[in-house]
């Protein structure tokens, strides 16, 4: 299918291919910029381009590629960093250079990388597409590879291959690959999902003990420039107890994914020992890359991520930020002259957003195991007001937020979650899993500590009419003691040691500032002076 | 491809700064046409939309006085910044065109204006000190090589005596210097004449591109392009340390409104362009280190606050995409604190890498974490000594009152003295001492 360009606009360009489809992937122009259809007009085809179409001329060449924008899936996906289309930036860094190239169509996964492969299924055995027909081991992982089509297995290899060859074939002569191509905007199928009920350990404990996260959850913070999103994305991609990462740095900036390539090659894995970036896959678009591509890289990143569930590992998706997102699907819609609701934004945003959601979820996967995909994204509202149509979508649909406050961030109070507007939907389950595995203390220690940090602000109030001299001995204690809550346990500088914090170790520092509490309260009662209390 | 310009005399519309000629063969989106005025100037513009033989330009000089009979000529290239060592030391207006008085000089290249998007895995990270002889940034909110940092200002405040004070005291650790690219952006004759007497006054070389308050608006689009396009030539072609200065923000953003609205766009947040976040990241973004390369770009652009509201969308956009802001404030210029930085809403997000032991000083990060934690303290119970009058505070509360006020006039005030980092944090030492503070 070849065709011409006739307008261009922008990124979006309009050819006129006939017989393609909706959502097909198109190569436009000399230069073979990939695009996708987002529209179809009698004999022609609105082509949104993920590439810059500076230098693009009418009459110019396009070519449809009959099939959707897919990923490809395999073996050497983990520790990769790739942009908005699945290309691998460090090679795209080797073949031109430090500053991005147009039209490269570099493959995602190494073709040369020899693999060992451990057959599974037996010959002659009958299978259905997504069963389990052998593995490879990826770093620490076991990669499950799949038949990838119904039929019997005629011939398993046993041993090293590359991405060009076959491990298998079936009986009927078809070749069976370790590669699996996806289009990115269809969830991968699972059997059925399950309710989220384990917890999602992130290290940081104002998330662990006041809003704590479930496997398969989804969960948004919202927060104004500099309160604290990346550092926050980072550490709980770091620290979180899951066994595989998918990190998409949508629309932010370029030396924060350098700085996560630098920290995570260096680290380790707290909960494994293994280095960190094994299990990290990176999607990245800057702000300065193109804006189609930046709409598409989120599901790119959903579509590995629930690739790796599909082999029953427990998945984190990581987004920083989903406004970005937001706003190249309205640049998007502006220029195919959409109707604009709320702030320009198309009306569909909610619910593309609350479908990209429902890819969260613990499932059954199709051959029986059991996997999860949670979901932790960042939103920047415009000017910090959280009443916007993206934060407000998000809450719709998140299982938790995190509102991050200006006024912590400008105190240095990091991360800045603020103790009375945020909130977790899986707390009930998992503060009751905590007590069970934890400490007993667990469910009673975070209902104290949420009273005494409520007891502070009325106190905070009363002290600001009558100065806090002019408080009780009792209240200047639990003024004191809910500082060092806040200072202390709230507080977690991602720059320090500290950055990471057990469940353990939580539950014991929190125990510990209310036994200091509760004996200083005694020995108010046995008439020592304040002053004295306090000195411990 | 076309090898040769073609020209038309097909114009059906020109609204401001945009024309429209139909009949054109093969346009380029983004190809650079040139049109000649009746006094026989030419001025350039830039094709923005093609829809099959109908073409719509965007000039970027004056549009005064041209007429639907003005001759087109299609250039088949987009954009390019002739580059040269040979440009350190001119004056250039907003299509690089000089203004000093001496000849263009002969490029040694030709690259596109908007640049490339730099590969992320390409990125050195930013962490080497640079010392700006300012204790609120150096001691509190650290500006390192590569890093993008606006100072962030109101109507009124004195940004360009903050800015011209950075321009010459920035050094390298080590005793390095900068090569400054001078972005001007709608300055009144006033202000630029300012700048242009410091910049007379370094030391350091310097290359400025100016575009003032009655010259095109779509100059001021494409100047900090230039700019920019120096800049990288500079650092990564000649190894250079760039420090680019981009005043003032605030007319680039009201620029690409004007356009926007001229090109029938849906308006945004307070009209600016739905796409501002992205069209400012695209400068902004150029700004860094690569690895195997010598040189670097830092870049502080100037913000000026419209009603002195940081959640304007002009400064709001900037400090999502910067890394970290300097943020001047009304109440101690008028104190007479001079600079006047409010370091509470200040940041400087690459700090972390670029102070401490072989950087800056080890007790760096302490020093500057107390005397941020006391001084926010301070700062709230002046809230409270509003309220309750300073006979309701505990001796302990006044003491962190007085720390506050010395904190201003003593460590953030330095008027035009400058200070190396050594000396700042001596004073941020000697200061927690007087008041007891430099334990806990
Ligand atoms: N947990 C933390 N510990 C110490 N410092 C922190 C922490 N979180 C945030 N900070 C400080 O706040 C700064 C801003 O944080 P961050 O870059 O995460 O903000 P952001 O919300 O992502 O901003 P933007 O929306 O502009 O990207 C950091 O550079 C760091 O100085
Ligand atoms: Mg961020």
């Amino acid at each position: 299918m070849t065709g011409r360009i006739v307008a261009i606009s922008g990124p979006t360009v309009t050819v006129d291919l006939k017989g393609v489809k909706l959502y097909d992937m198109v190569r436009v122009g000399e230069a073979m910029l990939i695009g996708e259809v987002v529209r179809l007009e009698r004999e022609r085809a609105v082509v949104q381009v993920y590439e810059d179409t500076r230098g693009l001329g009418v009459h110019e060449l396009a070519r449809g590629l009959d099939k959707p924008l897919t990923v490809r899936l395999g073996p050497g996906l983990l520790s990769g960093m790739f942009d908005g289309l699945q290309r691998p930036m460090e090679r795209l860094f080797r073949q031109c250079g430090p500053f991005i190239c147009s039209g490269s169509d570099l493959t995602p996964l190494d073709q040369e990388r020899q693999w060992r492969f451990f057959p599974l299924a037996r010959v002659g055995e009958e299978v259905a597409p997504f069963d389990v027909i052998g593995y490879v081991e990826e770093g620490a992982f076991r990669h499950l590879l799949t038949a990838g089509a119904s039929g019997t297995i005629g011939r398993l290899a046993d041993g090293e291959f590359n991405l060009t060859q076959p491990v298998g074939a079936f009986a009927d002569g078809r070749e069976i690959t370790a590669i699996r191509e996806w289009p990115v905007r269809k969830p991968r199928p699972y059997r059925r999902k399950l309710s989220p009920a384990l917890p999602l350990v992130t290290g940081q404990r104002a998330v662990d003990f006041l809003f704590p996260l479930a496997r398969g959850g989804t969960a948004v913070f919202p927060g104004g420039f500099g309160t604290g999103k990346t550092v926050l994305e980072q550490a709980v991609a770091k620290f979180s107890a899951v066994d595989l990462v998918v990190y998409v740095g949508c629309g932010e900036r370029g030396n924060e994914m350098a700085e996560l390539l630098d920290e995570f090659t260096a680290m380790s894995d707290p909960w494994s020992g293994k280095p960190l970036m094994e299990r990290t896959i990176v999607v990245v678009n800057t702000s300065n890359m193109p804006v189609a591509a930046r709409e598409a890289s989120i599901y790119t990143a959903v579509a590995m991520a629930e690739y790796y569930r599909d082999m029953g590992y427990h998945v984190l998706l990581l987004a920083d930020s989903i406004s970005r997102w937001a706003e190249a699907l309205r640049e998007i819609s502006s220029s195919l002259e959409e109707m604009p609701g709320e702030e320009g934004y198309p009306t569909y945003l909610a619910s593309r957003l609350s479908g990209f959601f429902e890819r969260a979820g613990v499932v059954e996967t199709m051959n029986g195991g059991i996997g999860s995909l949670s979901m932790v994204l960042s939103v920047s509202p415009p000017g910090g007001d959280f009443t916007e149509p993206v934060t407000q979508a998000c809450l719709r649909t998140a299982g938790a937020f995190f509102m991050l406050d200006t006024s912590l961030a400008h105190r240095r109070h990091f991360p800045a979650i603020n103790w009375f507007q945020s909130y977790s939907l899986y707390e009930r389950n998992i503060v009751r899993h905590f007590t069970a595995e934890v400490s007993p203390r667990w469910e009673e220690l975070q209902r104290r500590c949420r009273e005494m940090l409520q007891r502070e602000e009325s106190l905070r109030e009363v002290a600001e009419i009558v100065g806090i001299e002019g408080l009780q001995d009792a209240d200047r204690l639990l003024m004191k003691v809910a500082e060092r809550i806040r200072l202390e346990f709230l507080c977690q500088n991602a720059y320090t040691e500290d950055a990471f914090s057990t469940p353990e170790q939580t539950a014991a520092k929190i125990g510990e500032i209310l036994e200091f509490h509760d004996r200083a309260a005694e020995r108010l009662k046995e008439g020592i002076l304040l002053d004295e209390v306090l000195k411990g | 491809m076309r090898l040769s310009e073609h020209i038309y005399r097909t114009i059906s519309s020109i609204r401001g700064p945009l024309l429209s000629v139909e009949r054109v063969f093969n346009a380029r989106a983004g190809e650079i046409v040139r049109i000649v005025r009746p006094d026989g100037e030419a001025v350039d513009g830039e094709v923005l939309k093609i829809e099959g033989e109908s073409v719509l330009v965007q000039v970027f000089g004056e549009t005064r006085g041209l007429g639907m009979d003005a001759p087109v000529a299609f250039t088949d290239g987009v954009k390019m910044a002739p580059l040269s060592p040979d440009m350190i030391g001119r004056v250039f207006d907003g299509s690089f065109h000089p203004i000093d008085g001496s000849p263009p000089f002969i490029p040694a290249r030709w690259t596109p204006a908007t640049g490339q998007p730099i590969n992320p895995t390409a990125r050195a990270r930013p962490e080497e000190f640079i010392e700006t002889g300012i204790t609120a940034i150096d001691a509190l909110n650290t500006l390192v090589k590569g890093q993008k940092l606006p100072v962030f200002s109101c109507a009124g405040l004195p940004s360009r005596e903050v800015a011209a004070a950075v321009l010459q005291n920035a050094r390298l650790a080590g005793g390095g210097e900068f090569v400054v690219v001078f972005v001007a952006l709608g300055l009144t004759h006033h202000d630029y004449s300012f700048y242009m007497e410091s910049l007379a006054e370094m030391r350091t070389g310097f290359v400025a591109f100016v575009n003032r308050a009655d010259e095109p608006v779509v100059e001021r689009l494409l100047a900090p392009r230039f700019g920019l396009a120096a800049a990288e030539y500079l650092a990564f072609d000649r190894g250079m340390d760039v420090l680019v200065l981009i005043t003032d923000m605030t007319n680039y953003c009201d620029a690409l409104r004007e356009v926007s609205t001229a090109r029938e766009e849906l308006p945004g947040r307070r009209g600016y362009p739905g796409y501002m976040y992205s069209d400012l990241a695209s400068l902004y973004e150029r700004a860094g280190r690569i690895k195997g390369m010598a040189g670097s770009v830092t870049m502080l652009p100037v913000v000026t606050m419209p009603e002195d509201d940081i959640t304007h969308p002009i400064p709001d956009l900037t400090g999502y995409i910067t890394e970290g802001q300097i943020v001047l404030s009304r109440e101690l210029h008028q104190k007479g604190v001079f600079p006047p930085v409010d370091v509470l809403p200040s940041l400087s997000r690459l700090m972390q890498r670029g102070i401490g032991a072989g950087h800056t000083r080890g007790d760096h990060r302490a020093i500057a974490d107390l005397l941020y934690r006391h001084y926010a303290k301070g700062r709230e119970l002046r809230r409270l000594e509003a309220i309750v009058g300073r006979e309701g505070m505990t001796a302990g509360d006044r003491v962190m009152l007085d720390l506050a006020e010395a904190f201003e006039r003593e460590l953030i005030h330095q008027g035009d003295t400058r200070r190396d980092i050594s000396g700042s944090l001596d004073r941020g030492v000697e200061l927690l001492k007087r008041f007891s503070l430099e334990g806990a």
